[in-house]
């Protein structure tokens, strides 16, 4: 039995109450292709084999996505390849070395995915990440990723503002902050039985950084599905925050009023903040972040360092969302 | 062959043969002969790399005395001063790589790694304190410094200690790896507190035998 909402006109129906055989298990690349011919093809999106940005070695794999490509949210830098981004990974929960999450994502299935909503909103419950996704277009959008560990790299992800998924929830006035949950369980995440950081993950963003234009789902890059190791199949980007803002295999939304702890803020509050927007002039206790070393380029070994550039590059979109903040304070 | 002959031709060459292996690995990789490449950030994995290194032939360094010691191959001894140097010579590659590869010479930018990141502080003393080492390593410095070699050369337990320590201190979570190698440090270096404790338990021992044999020496008149 399944009860269905109504949301802005469309109906979402509630997973938890359904019950999915294996074998009524769409396969992604099905998937998406009915999501297309649903949404209506907005547009004549490109496909990822004959995608321009890509690099020649090891092109991009993974289910097709269609998308536009939105050019005024995207940086003219030149991106990393499939390869770099696909195989260079902080997800811990798949292990702690770069290469690790790549090896080990086997084990995580994002498909089927429920994700729940909860907290301060007026609609709430678990939903399919079909009925999730189903009234977004995508887009891609090239941005820069800057890594808290001084290391950057310009990706291409595919996905929709989160702004345009928050208005489906109608959050009410106590809605401060919007709290995001990376799934937790250790036989699709392995590395959760090791007691590195405090399990599940969380992150979180305050409302008006959350509505922010630039706020994007991510359901792919390289116009192809998230591989697991990226975070698959639905992470965050806000790309004037440090990497580790963009929370992986987000299973739980919910809408707080107070400032939710975050996992990295939790493990070593004096090293990493709630806000963590990049900031040049705010150096980690051990390391410096004026600078970051873009991963690939044709100089590999004798790549020089770049300048970090406050906010990502991103301070003329949303520095006057801390206007009258003190930024060494709320790192 | 005797011990003399099998040192010089097989164990000292398969020894510096091994011990040049990781920096020859480095090199065909981060160029692309043999093999895939060190990946997306190839400076970073050959700067840890070569400071792992480092620290491995620390540890056998500092290894040579108790294994000896425990199996009786007393000949060991002889591979000491190799491992030493290797200790050293990867130490300042990975110094190397740090100067060039991470920060290419941005001296502005290393002068303030070294005085206010403690973590390249620590690692920084380490490698200058292995240079007199180095330097102090050749059979004339051994003979020239006599008694104060051997002192000078224990540095090499504090240098092991910033050397762990550097390591511990610059990973950002999981330090698993790092407290491998503290604990192989902790008990290369108790082994050694143990038996200099064994030592003076033993010169006590014999002073009060000394002593109460002197004092009992005017009866025996």
């Amino acid at each position: 039995m399944s009860t269905r909402f109504t949301i802005h006109g469309r109906s979402m129906r509630k997973a938890a109450e359904s019950t999915v055989l294996p074998s009524q298990i769409t396969p992604p690349e099905v998937f998406f292709n009915r999501r297309q011919l649903l949404a209506g093809a907005v547009a004549a999106g490109l496909i990822g084999a004959t995608h321009p940005l890509r690099a020649a070695e090891g092109g991009p794999t993974g289910a097709a996505l269609k998308y536009t490509r939105n050019a005024q949210y995207s940086v003219g830098d030149q991106p990393n390849s499939w390869e770099d981004i696909t195989s260079y990974n902080n997800f811990y929960e798949l292990g702690t070395d770069k290469s690790d999450p790549k090896a080990n994502g086997g084990s995580l299935k994002p498909s089927p995915w429920n994700v729940t909503i909860d907290g301060e909103a007026e609609v709430k419950g678990t939903f399919t990440l079909e009925d999730i996704l189903k009234p977004h277009a995508l887009e891609e959008r090239v941005y820069r990723l800057r890594c808290v560990e001084a290391w950057s790299m310009v990706i291409p992800w595919v996905g929709f503002p989160l702004g345009d998924l928050i208005k489906r929830f109608k959050p009410t006035s106590k809605a401060k902050y919007v709290q995001f949950t990376t799934l937790l369980d250790p036989k699709q995440l392995p590395y959760q039985r090791a007691k590195i950081l405090d399990w599940p993950y969380v992150e979180g963003l305050r409302m008006d950084e959350a509505m922010h234009p630039l706020t994007l789902m991510v359901v792919g890059v390289y116009g192809r599905v998230l591989p697991a190791q990226n975070g698959a199949p639905l992470r965050l980007m806000s790309p004037w925050k440090y990497g580790f803002k963009g929370i992986k295999s987000i299973v739980k939304i919910s809408f707080v009023e107070k400032q939710p702890r975050n996992t990295w803020a939790i493990a070593t509050p004096h090293e990493y903040g709630f806000y963590a927007n990049v900031n040049p002039e705010v150096d980690h206790p051990r390391w410096s972040q004026a600078t970051e070393r873009r991963i690939g380029g044709s100089r590999g070994f004798f790549a020089p360092r770049v300048k970090t550039l406050p906010f990502n590059g991103y301070a003329d979109q949303v520095a006057s969302l801390y206007k009258g903040m003190d930024l060494r304070r709320y790192f | 062959m005797n011990v003399d002959q099998r040192y010089r031709f097989v164990y000292k060459p398969l020894v510096f043969a091994a011990g040049l292996s990781p920096i020859a690995w480095v090199l065909l990789r981060g160029f692309g002969i043999m093999g895939p490449d060190l990946g997306a950030d190839p400076a970073k994995l050959t700067l840890h790399l070569l400071g792992k290194t480092a620290l491995n032939f620390l540890m056998l360094t500092l290894m040579v005395t108790p294994v000896r010691q425990l199996t009786g191959w007393t000949h060991l001894l002889r591979l000491r001063r190799m491992l030493g140097l290797f200790a050293f010579f990867y130490a300042s590659l990975h110094f190397l790589s740090y100067l060039w590869l991470d920060q290419y010479f941005d001296f502005a930018s290393i002068g303030e790694d070294i005085f206010k990141r403690p973590y390249i502080t620590i690692g920084f003393l380490a490698v200058m304190m292995l240079i007199p080492l180095a330097v102090t390593s050749t059979n004339k410095m051994m003979r020239r410094l006599g008694r104060r070699w051997q002192s000078l050369h224990r540095l090499v337990y504090i240098i092991a200690i910033l050397g762990v320590w550097h390591y511990y201190w610059q990973v950002k979570k999981d330090v698993r790896e790092p407290l491998i190698y503290a604990a192989i440090l902790a008990v290369l270096l108790g082994y050694r507190a143990v038996k200099a404790w064994q030592k003076r338990q033993i010169a006590a021992a014999r002073a009060p035998t000394s002593k109460s044999g002197s004092a009992t020496a005017p009866e025996r008149t």
